[in-house]
């Protein structure tokens, strides 16, 4: 597979916030690439920066081995994680105007089938509601039957059922060999549709693989969690792999059987045990060491 | 590709105003408000002050020149004020280079000057002191220009100043701070291509409107017209551009609303207090005078006022059109260098 996209030594600083650190990466074509990150990792800023609209302060972005120029931004479709639409204007004019901009658009049918559009069309950009306007941004992204998509955060603000529909359409668009580059705070979304994802904190990627390399490198076997209300602490502390949050603790083990009759000996209360396997979300916290910090 | 981008962003701007149902109205109704209401209150023609023009020196024995009621206009050029004389903008003229004083006889109040003019200085005597007998008459005909014909032009640059910059200006800064400015710089579209395309939608939009304004107060008014249309529109359609590019510098890098509001405000005030709008600035201290030359607004309405009144021809105006097509190059440029998406 050959890189679509390129980044290379990317910096950019806002102040004295360093808000993409020294940032390297590359991106096979036909993917889908997810950058996770908690909230003000940079996230927004890197993809901005790949798109063109940002310029870094250092490093460079290459788009199929040449530094991306101004016709790049015919062959990608963008959706920022914040924008307003044009006012006064319907949906299906909005869609027109975008079409007008490409030398070879999307037929307008396809593109509101695909983003499940036909019962707003007729109404005003400024009456849609948040998952509307999501999937209206999205419209606007493929309108250009891009090379690459650049999603900020596409999902967010989706009932369950519209998230579904995403997905699918994801699927649809990486079958047409489209490059698909997301950032999500849904773990599950990025296990599902991305073949790769990079966890960035703090301006920097932290690690960058496929989900499964990934959980393999930092996992082993399956993860115990247990409610914590203060007790036995006493008892716990001869176990390996073992974390302790605010109200929970977290066993990693790959002797299950073992672990779960040793917990049993010490007398720790069994009430409340779950077992799963270690996903992208355990990974994440893991390596951000919280999933809300700002 | 450019044309088909520039139609589909014409389109959607001009959309947006025709939709905006308030600022729609606003712009229609509030003119052609404002020049019936005028017309209305200025209908009595009950001004309290007579217009002298004075050419030359003033002798003090002229006793007229000293009446409370009287307001005095000094001329340079006797021919100007005899243009002013035979269009009722003065009521008599007092030139004391040719110690002549002529009165339009079409002119009630004129006529009524003449008559208080002779009985005073025929009752002056002693020597040295100007009697009657030492001027000559000279007599000036010509309709009156109500105010209201006056005034037209003024309105009709006035909206079309508020209109273009507001509506380019303040525009653009709201679509850069919401983020469309922004998403659609991640599109082909060239900044120069959609920055013409809002400046052209607002063009017609501001041309209509003051098509509209003026031939609907026209209906009821019967404007004074004595030059052509076709000069007026065309002095109308580089007003615009001028005022619309002035915007464009205004909207080229701001992203505060208040901001830009503030700043176009400090802007159009004083044109609007110093371009002619609702008073003629004759008369005022020249260091006013000197600046409103350098406001578009001013140029427009004079010009318009030329043709409309004097039925000037282009030549005429050719000094306004100068100075308006060269702002606007200047305006254009500047707001082009400056202009960002974000
Ligand atoms: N225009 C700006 N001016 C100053 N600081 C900025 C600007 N844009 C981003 N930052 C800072 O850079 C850092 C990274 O921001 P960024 O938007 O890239 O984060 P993010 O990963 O997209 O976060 P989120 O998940 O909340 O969207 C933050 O600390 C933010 O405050
Ligand atoms: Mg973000």
């Amino acid at each position: 597979m050959t890189d679509i996209l390129r980044v290379e030594n990317l910096s950019k600083y806002y102040g004295s916030v360093k808000a993409v650190d020294n940032v390297s990466f590359a991106i096979p074509e036909g993917i889908c690439f997810g950058l996770l990150g908690p909230n003000g990792a940079g996230k927004t800023t890197t993809i901005e920066i790949m798109e063109g609209i940002t310029a870094p302060n250092a490093g460079r972005v290459l788009f199929r081995g040449t530094p991306i120029g101004a016709d790049f931004k015919k062959k990608v479709g963008i959706q920022f994680q914040t924008t307003a639409l044009p006012e006064f204007i319907t949906v299906k004019e909005t869609l027109e105007l975008f079409s007008a901009f490409y030398a070879n658009p999307r037929p307008m049918d396809e593109v509101i089938r695909l983003c499940s559009l036909e019962d707003i069309l007729q109404r005003d950009n400024q009456k849609l509601s948040g998952g509307q306007k999501q999937r209206m941004l999205l419209a606007l992204a493929i309108i250009p039957k891009p090379e690459v998509v650049f999603l900020d955060e596409p999902t967010t603000g989706l009932d369950p059922q519209a998230r579904r529909n995403f997905w699918d359409l994801i699927g649809r668009i990486k079958a047409e060999k489209t490059t698909v580059i997301l950032t999500t705070h849904y773990m599950d979304e990025a296990q599902l549709l991305c073949e790769q994802v990079a966890i960035m904190d703090q301006g920097k990627i932290m690690e960058i693989d496929t989900p499964d390399a990934l959980l393999a490198k930092h996992f082993d076997g399956v993860l115990i969690s247990l409610p914590y209300d203060g007790c036995c602490s006493d008892a716990l502390s001869g176990f390996d792999g073992l974390v302790m949050h605010d109200d929970s603790i977290e066993l990693q083990t790959t002797t299950l059987d073992t672990s779960l009759k040793k917990l049993l000996a010490a007398h720790v209360d069994l009430e409340g045990l779950s077992i799963h396997k270690p996903n992208l979300e355990d990974l994440f916290i893991k390596l951000t060491g919280s999933s809300l910090r700002t | 590709m450019i044309i088909r981008q520039f139609a589909a962003l014409f389109k959607a701007r001009t959309m947006e105003f025709v939709r905006d149902r308030g600022t729609f109205y606003w712009n229609l109704l509030f003119p052609v408000i404002l020049v019936l209401g005028m017309a209305f209150a200025f209908s009595g023609s009950d001004e309290k002050l007579y217009k002298i023009g004075v050419v030359g020196s003033p002798d003090a024995s002229v006793r007229i020149l000293g009446m409370e009621q009287m307001h005095v206009i000094h001329y340079d050029q006797a021919g100007d004020a005899l243009e002013k004389l035979a269009r009722h903008q003065i009521d008599f003229l007092l030139d004391f280079d040719k110690r002549e004083f002529a009165v339009n006889e079409e002119s009630n109040k004129g006529r009524f000057l003449r008559e208080l003019f002779t009985a005073q200085q025929s009752a002056v005597g002693g020597t040295g002191l100007l009697t009657v007998e030492a001027f000559d008459e000279r007599a000036v005909s010509g309709k009156a220009t109500r105010y209201v014909d006056w005034l037209v032009p003024g309105v009709i640059g006035m909206n079309m100043m508020f209109s273009s910059l507001f509506g380019v200006g303040y525009v653009l800064v709201r679509y850069r701070k919401n983020g469309v400015l922004k998403r659609l710089k991640a599109t082909p579209v060239h900044a120069l291509n959609f920055v013409s395309a809002q400046a052209a939608s607002r063009l017609v939009i501001v041309l209509l409107t003051s098509v509209f304004v003026f031939s609907g107060t026209n209906l009821l008014l019967h404007f004074v017209m004595r030059g052509s249309y076709l000069n007026l529109l065309l002095l109308t359609a580089m007003g615009i551009l001028c005022m619309i590019s002035l915007g464009l510098v205004f909207a080229s890098r701001m992203r505060s609303e208040e901001l830009a509001g503030g700043l176009l405000n400090i802007v159009t005030f004083p044109m609007l207090a110093l371009s002619g709008v609702f008073f003629s600035l004759e008369g005022s201290p020249a260091i006013l005078r000197t600046i409103s030359r350098a406001f578009p607004l001013t140029h427009f309405i004079e010009a318009a006022r030329k043709i409309m009144l004097d039925g000037a021809g282009l030549a005429q105006i050719a000094p306004n059109l100068f100075f308006l097509g060269g702002l606007t190059v200047i305006f254009l440029i500047l707001s082009s260098a400056l202009f960002r998406w974000e």
